[in-house]
């Protein structure tokens, strides 16, 4: 066994290297900017595209170029950032570029703290695009998740066509840690689909039994056409409100009816009747109290969610099977409680959260738990 | 050459637009360069001039009003040998000041067509960045109130090599937009134009007036001497395959015995420029060295040449579940600032908390065991004391070891560096 450290912001560029990511592009800002550090030493010297935009509307927008040509392309930011992005994103899912999209979320609202995490923009993420269609968010709680999910992150982009973000968080992405990267099983690298011999690409033509167009890129033999306009098959601009329909129900289907193949999560004793769910950096002081617990003769069930968009409804549901009560920790003032709330009606959820730039510990969960 | 026009979409302007001279004027340019369809990309942005791509049977991209210019860099990166065409308006010009500005000091070849038409056609004849002051527009009297921005200007300003104003009917148009074309870099064409839909229902403007008013104009047309540089792309790979591959992270073998098993805590307490944040990596490498799991979690003020700098370390032969510290084993305190910043710590340690201090600074009362160093007496610079503080350490076997301090240090220095690492070590070993 080999370590490595790193920080969770190096261990993303390294992942995103070896998941086939050869553009990227962002603009500095704290908690983000090692990942551009890092892209920009190891992309170059790849035959790799890494810039600088001019700002964060500019840097994503690079990247949705270098997308439509044929690049797997990541973007990363913060709490600022990403709400620059938001009319990029839209564009993003409504015309179906792949693309991962990395937000070092920090104590907000708005420019908020630099230096302090939160995991304050899970909501945002979700809901900070016009027309309101999923996204898929994934939420590393170490330097281990930060490589791995990167690596399912990409592989989601490409089969699915669609911004895929990785709400990191100040304290998963400053935070430099042991990492054994030898050890991490690798998902088989996906890349976008090209249309089969013998069938003639059509941008946005859904195939017999697929629910995504496939995929030609901008500048090939064959002619691509791509608009941020409500479009039918061909890529132009429709108000047919039949064509309209069938589209926007599949740009939300493909991602609900697929969310049980990448609900990534860990859980801990199953069986209790109280069940602690989390997700991000707060994993990591849940685990430490629900050992806490169990020694003390109360165990409680674990629940990490590591898929947060599209909410992976039958995962929760089974996973609480045998719990009456479950407690939502958050580092925000409660957001993702919300979706607990509606999934498993009938059970009681109580929240604790915490937005003050400091980790929740261990003994918080505990008490929340014990005393709630 | 075959047209590059789309049979089966044909422009639909307003009558007497002139954006639709324009169109065929692009076609033209297309057909004489012997361009096909598929080595052409048209990026095309928002209003009337946002309707461009669909009528070419090119690459077309579609995107948001302003950011034309951000989709076009982006695919023109990826695929060099595509030509790439934006349309915009004098609205998209506006709204994407930032992304022109950035595109003229970049120097990426891409050319710029601005369909400048002095109102947003689409939404109602607002006023833009280019209309006149005493012009009849949608929005009442603001445009009384600003200047109109003479972007050839501005973009001269900002570094484009190749800029032109001309109007949109000019008999030679494909031949002025052949030439953009050909140009390697980005280059600009102000066009003026009319649009009859809505600026000239209530102003009057003809062919002939919009030649009077550019022929008082200083003339612009094409090169700008005096930004001519090499292109943005080519220059790009050229450096980029110059660039040293970047070395693969650093693996560290499990070479030693960690002196503790469990979880061990350390917090440094220091200021900016004590190296804080290297003497941190370098215990978590030497834990790593006896094949102990590691976190550095560090806090230290956005001015990073002033304010207090601290690093939070956790050591452990388990897996390292919460990276936070509440009751350290050791805490290294070797400033006021940074002692001040975690005063609550001192609060939960008992006397199992080892405190390693310089004299000088006020500790907040606790029952921890303190040893007073005194390194700047030995001649050590304070920005060698937190690593200093860790041979401490380790000679007496808390946390590391000097064996694992040792391969630490070779896995984090080289050369220079390296050889006065060791010097300090040894040097504290002998006289502290
Ligand atoms: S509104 Fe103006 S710019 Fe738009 S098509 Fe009509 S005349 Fe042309």
């Amino acid at each position: 066994m080999a370590l490595s450290f790193m920080e969770g912001n190096e261990a993303i560029a390294w992942g995103a290297l070896e998941a086939g990511c050869r553009f990227f592009a962002g603009y500095p800002i704290t908690p983000a900017t090692t990942i551009l550090n890092t892209m920009l030493k190891i992309l170059p010297p790849k035959g790799g595209i890494c810039l600088q935009g001019e700002d964060e509307i500019a840097s994503i927008g690079f990247c949705l170029g270098a997308s439509m040509a044929g690049m797997k392309a990541m973007t990363a930011t913060s709490g600022p950032g990403i709400s620059l992005y938001s009319e990029q994103i839209s564009f993003a899912v409504g015309s179906e570029i792949p693309i991962v999209i990395v937000d070092v979320q920090r104590l907000g609202p708005s420019t908020g703290s630099a230096t302090r995490g939160a995991d304050g923009d899970i909501n945002f993420l979700r809901w900070g695009n016009s027309g309101g269609l999923p996204v898929i968010v994934l939420t590393p709680a170490d330097v281990n998740d930060c490589f791995y999910l990167t690596l399912q992150a990409f592989n989601l982009a490409e089969e699915f066509r669609c911004p895929v973000f990785i709400a990191s968080n100040k304290e998963v992405g400053m935070t430099r840690e042991s990492i054994d990267l030898a050890a991490i099983e690798r998902p088989a690298i996906i890349d976008r689909t090209p249309p089969p011999s013998g069938e003639a690409f059509v941008p946005f033509k859904i195939s017999a039994g697929r629910t995504v167009p496939y995929f030609q890129p901008i500048g090939d033999t064959v002619l691509v056409r791509q608009t941020s306009s409500t479009h039918g098959p061909e890529g132009y601009i429709t108000i047919d409100p039949d064509q309209i329909a069938a589209n926007q129900n599949r740009l939300m289907r493909k991602l609900h009816t697929a969310v049980d193949r990448f609900s990534f999560f860990d859980s801990y004793l199953e069986n209790s009747d109280t069940m602690i769910l989390t997700y991000g950096v707060t994993t990591r002081a849940a685990q430490v109290a629900a050992d806490v617990l169990k020694n003390e003769g109360r165990p409680v069930s674990l629940l990490v969610l590591k898929t947060l968009w599209p909410v992976p409804v039958n995962l929760i549901q089974k996973k609480a099977q045998k719990a009456s009560r479950v407690v939502v920790i958050e580092m925000n003032l409660g957001q993702y409680v919300n979706e607990i709330t509606r999934v498993l009606a009938g059970k009681r959820v109580d929240f604790y959260g915490q937005m003050d730039g400091r980790l929740i510990t261990p003994k918080q969960i505990k008490e929340a738990v014990v005393n709630g | 050459m075959d047209s590059l026009l789309n049979k089966d979409r044909p422009p639909v302007f307003c009558p007497g637009c002139s954006h639709k001279r324009i169109t065929t004027a692009l076609d033209k340019a297309f057909r004489n360069m012997g361009l096909k369809g598929n080595e052409v990309g048209i990026v095309s942005d928002i209003g009337c001039s946002g309707l461009f791509d669909t009528f070419f049977h090119t690459h077309a991209l579609h995107g948001l009003h302003g950011r034309a210019l951000t989709y076009a860099a982006g695919i023109k990166l990826a695929r060099p040998e595509l030509k790439v065409v934006v349309t915009m308006g004098d609205g998209g010009q506006g709204i994407g000041g930032a992304h022109l500005l950035a595109a003229c000091r970049r120097n990426l070849d891409l050319t710029l067509l601005i369909l400048n038409n002095f109102n947003f056609g689409m939404t109602g004849g607002q006023f833009s960045a280019t209309t006149p002051p005493d012009a009849q527009v949608g929005s009442r009297f603001l445009n009384q109130l600003e200047r109109p921005l003479d972007v050839c200007q501005v973009a001269r300003s900002a570094g484009a090599p190749y800029v032109t104003r001309c109007s949109s009917y000019r008999k030679d148009l494909a031949a002025i937009i052949e030439q953009a074309i050909r140009f390697e870099g980005f280059s600009i064409i102000d066009m003026w134009g009319i649009c009859p839909g809505r600026y000239t229902r209530s102003n009057k403007l003809t062919p002939k007036m919009i030649e009077a008013s550019l022929g008082q104009l200083p003339p612009l047309e094409g090169v700008v001497a005096e930004n001519a540089r090499p292109e943005y792309g080519r220059r790009y790979r050229e450096l980029a395959a110059r660039q040293h591959p970047a070395a693969e992270p650093v693996k560290i073998e499990k070479k030693f015995d960690p002196p503790q098993i469990g979880r061990r805590e350390v917090t440094l307490l220091g200021s900016a420029g004590q190296r804080i944040l290297t003497a941190g990596e370098i215990l978590c490498l030497a834990g790593l060295s006896a094949g102990l799991k590691a976190t550095q979690k560090n806090d230290y003020n956005i001015t990073v040449l002033r304010g207090p700098s601290i690093s939070e370390l956790v050591l452990s032969t388990e897996e390292i579940g919460f990276t936070g510290i509440d009751k350290p084993d050791v805490i290294i305190a070797l400033s006021q600032e940074g002692i001040d910043r975690r005063k609550s710590l001192f609060g939960s340690i008992d006397q199992d908390t080892l405190i390693i201090q310089i004299p000088g600074v006020t500790l907040p009362p606790s029952q921890a065991t303190i040893h007073t160093v005194n390194f700047k007496s030995s001649g050590i610079r304070s920005s060698d004391w937190a690593t200093a503080a860790l041979v401490i350490l380790a000679k007496s076997n808390t946390v590391l070891t000097l064996q694992m301090l040792n391969a630490a240090l070779e896995a984090r220095f080289s050369d220079k560096s390296l050889s006065a690492a060791k010097d300090l070590v040894e040097k504290v070993k002998d006289s502290l």
